[in-house]
């Protein structure tokens, strides 16, 4: 990390998770990022990735309060980005 | 108290359980979701339920704090199970003992409403073929939603 980065961790949940084949990953942003810039970076890998800008429904929580993409980060914060719940 | 558990429960149990949350108690409403044959799709076989450990528990005592704080409630008591289940088995429990009718009830669904649009929950229902994951409904956040209107409701 330098020091005008922070480093998040970003985790998936359900059909996102399966999707992107991913259930976890670490990534570096600007220092003043915010939870869509996370959605957004990550989105510019293209193919499944698109997704997470593409107008789907998806909910956003860091360090497990649900949040906005207008969310700040901090260094170390973890973002669960997954798809609206359905439990009960 | 909450659990969120893979193994089935035992509705009786934790009606017993609010029933001993004190003589102030006069009024217990439960609540038991049990996994039905059609859902977004018919011939379901089963479901697999995924959840976000850590955050569901925060959620789900955060709707009950919400409830405590809108009725007048002595005791609320919520399961839910994870993993892979079976076509009639068991899902989810809400229990609240109030000391009247009223304040259960509504606390009760209003539980049960919160926990379907904000605790983090997933399910796949699996088919003789295949296997797909639930959409989020509208008609369950419209459910939810009517909650935030209702500030004025706290007579029974």
């Amino acid at each position: 990390m330098t020091a005008s980065n922070i480093t998040v961790s970003v985790r998936f949940f359900a059909r996102l998770r399966e999707a992107l084949d991913t259930d976890q990953l670490s990534m570096e942003l600007p220092t003043g990022s915010n939870a869509g810039q996370v959605l957004e970076t990550l989105a510019r890998r293209g193919g499944e990735w698109s997704q997470l800008t593409g107008g789907t429904p998806l909910m956003i929580a860091v360090n497990q309060a649900m949040a906005r993409p207008s969310t700040p980060l901090n260094n170390n914060d973890e973002v669960a980005v997954f798809p609206p719940v359905t439990g009960g | 108290m909450v659990s969120i558990q893979p193994e089935d429960f035992d509705a009786a149990a934790e009606y017993q359980a609010l029933r001993d949350s004190g003589a102030g108690t006069g009024a217990i409403v439960t609540f038991t979701g049990l996994v039905r044959d059609s859902g977004d799709k018919p011939d379901v076989r089963g479901l697999y339920l995924e959840h976000f450990p850590g955050m569901t528990e925060a959620v789900i005592e955060d709707v009950i704090q919400q409830a405590t704080a809108r009725w007048d409630i002595r005791e609320a008591r919520v399961i839910h199970r994870i993993g892979h289940l079976e076509l009639s088995d068991q899902i989810v429990f809400v229990g609240v003992a109030s000391a009247h009718r009223g304040d259960s009830f509504r606390a009760c669904q209003f539980i049960m409403d919160a926990l379907k649009t904000s605790a983090p929950f997933w399910k796949k229902e699996l088919m003789s073929e295949g296997e797909h994951w639930v959409e989020q409904k509208a008609s369950d956040r419209q459910q939810a939603d009517q909650w935030l209107d209702q500030d004025s409701d706290r007579e029974s």
